[in-house]
């Protein structure tokens, strides 16, 4: 009965702009407010604290860094990486093959040592993510959900997690890319830090834009 | 700096940089020209050699990181079953043109079989195809990988 009248009244209750950061809580978090999401419409009915707003506000930066090139080259939808800032696919044919690191004679290690050497990128475990943590075509809420879910990330609870985002050095590869090739918009530290900020405050997925 | 490497069973000694090429050691310190310069940038395989048993672009690859392991140019390719094999083949169907990429497509050849012996035209064109033939010896390669497969098989057959 209450389900059916927020259905038809939804609309009504919709948030003013400002509100449009609203966040579902993570269920691998303890958050300060156990929203229902699948009980309530994405964007009404619920007034996000402002723990859940600062949460939503630093993922979205946080996503514009998963969403550079230099992170989305390697973790993309398909069976094959991409290179270089206009994200051309990767040059040769490279594919993904059965464990991400390419195929026989083409492996990922034929060409990337543990640095860059010239032109040519190279860091510590130099591979393609595996399809689990696939971030093309992701909303932010989307890639929200995948990084918390142990499932598609690789078993990594939330520190974990920041640990990797922070010190994993394929990671850091991205700003100190080599070549002509951009690094993210922000620094590094910077983008640990609003990692740390996500988790802290929730680790909530924002929804809506 | 001192770094000891292992090249084609030898143990060897050279005072480089550290970053210097794997390419530029093998040629310059060592004298193994066989391997070749084309590209350097890990884009035409002419450089490839293998190291722990893998092809490797040697352009692209520091010293540092090859220090203590297996290394293997194309002028030790002939000790090895898959490597004779790849050499007859090569000489059997007369596969070189102009040769400058030869050395990088026998390499890559040899890593293929000697993890897929009987490999199909598709293994073949994946694994082939960060090796460059500006002369276009390609048909030429692919049929040869397919006699080196021959004679590894009847070599199987004989043991």
């Amino acid at each position: 009965m209450t389900r059916s009248l927020v259905s038809r009244l939804w609309p009504l209750l919709l948030l003013p702009a400002g509100w449009a950061v609203w966040a579902a809580p993570s269920a691998s978090t303890t958050p300060p407010v156990n929203h229902a999401e699948a009980e309530v419409p994405a964007g009404a009915a619920v007034v996000p604290t402002p723990d859940e707003l600062r949460s939503a506000a630093a993922f979205r930066k946080v996503a514009e860094v998963l969403r550079h090139p230099r992170c989305l080259n390697c973790h993309p939808a398909g069976n094959f990486p991409r290179q270089g800032d206009r994200r051309s696919p990767h040059m040769m044919g490279v594919i993904r093959g059965a464990d991400d690191h390419g195929v026989v004679g083409m492996r990922c290690s034929t060409c990337h040592s543990d640095q860059n050497v010239d032109e040519v990128p190279g860091a510590p475990h130099w591979a393609l993510a595996p399809l689990s943590m696939a971030w093309e075509g992701l909303s932010d809420a989307e890639l929200a959900d995948s990084l918390k879910d142990p499932a598609r990330n690789g078993q990594r609870d939330l520190e974990k997690l920041y640990d990797h985002m922070a010190n994993d050095k394929l990671v850091a590869w991205a700003w100190n890319p080599g070549g002509s090739r951009l690094p993210p918009p922000i620094s590094h530290a910077e983008f640990a830090r609003l990692v740390r900020e996500w988790i802290d405050t929730g680790a909530v997925s924002p929804r809506g834009k | 700096m001192e770094i000891k490497l292992q090249v084609n069973d030898e143990e060897l000694r050279v005072d480089v940089d550290p970053a210097t090429p794997l390419l530029w050691v093998l040629r310059e310190e060592l004298g193994l020209t066989g391997t070749k310069y084309g590209c350097g940038r890990a884009q035409c395989g002419a450089c490839t050699v293998h190291v722990g048993g893998e092809a490797v672009r040697s352009c692209s690859y520091p010293v540092r990181k090859v220090a203590g392991q297996k290394i293997t140019t194309i002028e030790f390719l002939d000790q090895s079953v898959v490597g004779r094999a790849v050499e007859q083949a090569w000489l059997e169907l007369d596969v070189v043109q102009c040769g400058w990429c030869q050395p990088g497509q026998c390499m890559s050849a040899a890593d293929l079989l000697s993890k897929v012996p009987a490999p199909s035209d598709g293994d073949i064109d994946l694994a082939m195809r960060g090796n460059l033939c500006r002369c276009g010896t390609y048909p030429r390669i692919r049929a040869a990988i397919h006699r080196a497969a021959e004679l590894l098989r009847d070599t199987a057959g004989r043991s």
